[in-house]
């Protein structure tokens, strides 16, 4: 197991595209073990995708047992992971690893469900919410070259302002 | 390279924003923390500025702005203390019918408990008939968010105002 480097902002190689996983072999296990270990040793420590690593597939680690305890899935890698079905709307304030320094607004889904192949290739779909929530869709966003930057929000939308709604048509 | 704080204020109308940093960029300044938003009918812009020359220079890139767009601005020269480290840990929101006392009642309560108050942002609007007040206060507690709850959930009754405490945590991923 090794600690990869991670990119950081404002690398390009964090706006590139991942491809999908199709070879479930030793060399993907241990490439999940040390991806597993690098987010381990950041400064967050419970989530971690592999284009942070400069490995352009679409895989995501998450383990956000460091803030919730056991109440959470734990050690959560998910391979190819697409995100079902989504609802309600919370802002949160994030960082990344990839920008150091660095924290802003972000709106995310405050509960999904995500279906995701395991290090075997064999089907998984976890149900998430708030934070953990939160992290796996911070993640995912890396498996499409977003970083939360791409969806900071003014301070001002984190309250519900009517009056600058526009009228539907 | 020194440091000023620039205020300026003007009628809101489009290129205020765009001949302000025109002109300081031609004056080889350089901005940093910055608050640009309309309030009433005005548009405010204060912004930290880091200048190589004299200050003169800077008052002389901008006053063709300044005549052209009737801006006030206002420059004041600051030592370059260390940016505060304190990290906004608590948000307190406030709404309800407007009336006067709001500001004052809950800050009072935050500054007793020593709380820092980092950004505050408000807004009157509603009606003329039926004012409505809404406050969105960020700042540091040093005793922890149930400190804030107690100090300014009393409120609610006193004021007759709704009042939220969120904790604020940044999460690094």
């Amino acid at each position: 197991m090794a600690v990869l480097s991670i990119l950081t902002y404002p690398d390009a190689r964090l706006q590139r595209k991942a491809e999908a996983v199709q070879v479930f072999d030793d060399e993907l296990q241990k490439f999940i073990g040390d991806l597993t270990e690098t987010m381990y040793a950041g400064p967050g420590g419970v989530g971690i995708a592999a284009p942070q690593v400069d490995r352009h597939q679409r895989i995501v680690i998450v383990d956000v047992r460091p803030k919730l305890g056991e109440d959470c899935h734990g050690l959560m890698v998910l391979i190819n992971p697409e995100l079902m079905a989504w609802e309600g709307m919370a802002v949160g304030r994030e960082g990344c690893m990839s920008v150091p320094d660095f924290t802003g607004n972000v709106i995310r889904a405050e509960r999904i469900q995500v279906q995701a192949q395991d290090v075997l290739g064999r089907e998984r779909s976890y149900e998430c919410e708030g934070f953990e929530a939160r992290a796996v869709q911070h993640e995912m966003d890396h498996l499409d070259g977003f970083l939360f930057l791409d969806r900071l929000v003014s301070r001002k939308t984190d309250l519900f302002r009517r009056k600058n709604y526009q009228k539907s048509q | 390279m020194s440091q000023a704080l620039l205020t300026v204020i003007g009628e809101d109308r489009p290129g205020i924003v765009a001949a302000v940093t025109q002109a300081l960029f031609t004056a080889d300044c350089s901005i940093g923390d910055a608050s640009m938003m309309r309030l009433g009918g005005y548009f405010t812009i204060m912004q930290v500025i880091d200048y190589s020359r004299d200050l003169g220079s800077v008052e002389m890139a901008l006053d063709p702005a300044i005549k052209r767009l009737n801006l006030r601005v206002h420059l004041d020269p600051i030592s370059s203390v260390a940016v505060a480290a304190d990290l906004p840990n608590t948000r307190v929101t406030v709404y309800g019918a407007d009336h006067p006392g709001i500001v004052a009642g809950v800050t009072g309560a935050l500054a007793a408990i020593g709380f820092n108050v980092i950004d505050l942002e408000s807004e009157s609007s509603g009606s003329a008939e039926r004012p409505l007040y809404v406050m969105v206060i960020q700042g540091y507690a040093p005793d922890g968010i149930e400190s804030v709850r107690k100090a300014v959930l009393p409120l609610r009754e006193k004021e007759g105002v709704e009042v939220g405490v969120h904790p604020i945590e940044a999460a690094v991923f």
